[in-house]
């Protein structure tokens, strides 16, 4: 069973050493002339003024934890869906029952202006 | 052992030339969208335009800006581009001579897992590099992935549904064994997947990340030489992979055409992994037709499409396959339902789309 699983390790490796050969490799042929201006962070021209923000707008934090919601509501549909064929209706009926559940989170969500974008 | 490295060496080689190549249809096909006519010089038609960019960008100095976590800054494209290929070694290219790496039977899982790792890539260079042209544009970028994995994975759910199996050999054979493919019985979730996967690569019109006229180029704003060209390989193996995906759960994989009529069958006579190819090439082809054609949307739009019409729409069409599955209607009028569903659908959300 596990030996399936032997090739992914194997490919992982070898995407591992494509992205970090080609990173490394170009450094034979590449020029390296730093300055001082030319590895400063770009900000159109102008010098840096600030560090960067600390602080993001709460739409993004909001937006995570709804999909950490969601996600784990996605996560029962995993087991369910693989017996979905065998299974008679009333696994169905249960599954509908629970969409419900998840949807009348979602319209509460809505309803509350959790899925608005606006600062 | 010996077999499975010459496998995967091959596969990652034919990953990345193909990749190369999509590169140049797109320069090609954008120009000839926009009545010029792209590459010309290096080679001919511009064939060789792949290899001169490669060559431009590795002689390119790499430019690790200032206060940068230089670790993570060069990690972060490798990253990206790990989890961008590794989900290939779990697609089929062919099924009468297998092409496939390994058949793993929690494929599909394995991959929306992988691919969803990709995300990290993005967050740790946005975040290393210092800039905040790059931070904002890793913090808009996940966000946008994240909201549009939500319907991605229902709408893959449909399909699973039928086939009862994660395997992906198994979702075509699923196809195979009913005569139809799963895009007729849902065009609802093959809608649905279409434009959540345009927008899981970031690509027009859902290229938030990169607007160039708020966010100069997002989070890959202080990338340059080989470490930039690897944030773009990776993503247009992402394109690949969204392509293959959709080829496999809902056009039926690598059979020919209208697989049950008889007097097709001279058909045959085509390799399965030509099909399969073509399939793969329509989704880019799609791609980059998008991106000739549409402008970007904004980003609360955006937010407005993924949370409050594709949700929905993709849980109806878990119901909708559910029906199907328990109340044995007719295939003929289940298709016609399906159809009518979908062109209601679409015409509701795009008519409510700019309120």
């Amino acid at each position: 069973m596990l030996a399936h699983y032997f090739p992914i390790f194997v490919f992982t490796i070898l995407a591992f050493v494509v992205g970090i050969a080609a990173i490394r490799l170009g450094g034979l042929v590449r020029p390296s002339h730093p300055d001082r201006v030319k590895l400063s962070p770009y900000e159109c021209g102008l010098k840096p003024i600030h560090d960067l923000p600390h602080r993001n707008t709460v739409p993004f934090y909001l937006l995570s934890m709804l999909f950490l919601l969601f996600d784990v509501e996605i996560l029962f549909f995993f087991p369910w869906v693989l017996f979905f064929e065998r299974s008679s209706i009333n696994g169905f009926a249960s599954m509908l029952l629970f969409m419900f559940i998840l949807f009348v989170g979602y319209l509460y969500a809505w309803k509350k202006g959790a899925l608005e974008w606006r600062h | 052992m010996i077999a499975t490295i010459m496998k995967t060496v091959l596969m990652v080689n034919i990953l990345l030339v193909v990749i190369a190549y999509i590169t140049w249809a797109e320069r090609k096909i954008l120009g000839r969208m926009q009545i010029r006519h792209g590459p010309m010089r290096v080679g001919w038609h511009g064939l060789l335009q792949p290899i001169a960019d490669g060559v431009k960008l590795a002689t390119k100095e790499l430019i690790v800006p200032t206060g940068a976590d230089s670790l993570l800054f060069l990690i972060a494209p490798v990253i990206t581009l790990v989890f961008a290929l590794v989900p290939f070694a779990v697609i089929p290219f062919a099924g009468a001579p297998v092409w496939q790496i390994t058949d793993v039977n929690i494929g599909l899982l394995f991959i929306l897992a992988a691919s969803s790792l990709g995300m990290y890539g993005i967050v740790i260079g946005g975040w290393s590099s210092n800039s905040k042209y790059s931070l904002m544009g890793a913090l808009r970028s996940v966000a946008q992935m994240i909201s549009y994995e939500v319907p991605l994975i229902l709408a893959l759910i449909g399909p699973v549904m039928l086939s009862g199996s994660f395997s992906m050999s198994k979702m075509v054979a699923a196809q195979e064994q009913a005569g139809y493919w799963f895009i007729f019985l849902q065009p609802l979730a093959f809608v649905v997947f279409l434009i959540s996967g345009v927008a899981e690569t970031n690509r027009v019109p859902f290229d938030m990340v990169e607007a160039e006229g708020e966010l100069v180029c997002g989070f890959h704003t202080e990338y340059s030489g080989m470490a930039f060209s690897v944030f773009f390989l990776a993503e247009y193996a992402n394109m690949i992979l969204i392509s293959a995906i959709a080829t496999l759960c809902f056009l039926g994989g690598w059979q020919r055409p209208f697989p049950t009529v008889g007097f097709l069958s001279f058909l045959d006579v085509v390799p399965e992994i030509v099909w399969f190819s073509l399939k793969i090439g329509f989704f880019l082809f799609l791609y980059i037709w998008l991106r000739a054609t549409l402008p970007r949307i904004r980003y609360d739009q955006l937010m407005y499409l993924g949370w409050k019409m594709l949700l929905p729409v993709v849980l109806l069409n878990i119901f909708l396959v559910g029906l199907f599955k328990f109340y044995s209607i007719p295939l003929l009028i289940y298709y016609l339902i399906t159809f009518f569903t979908t062109v209601g659908c679409v015409a509701w959300c795009s008519k409510h789309f700019y309120e």
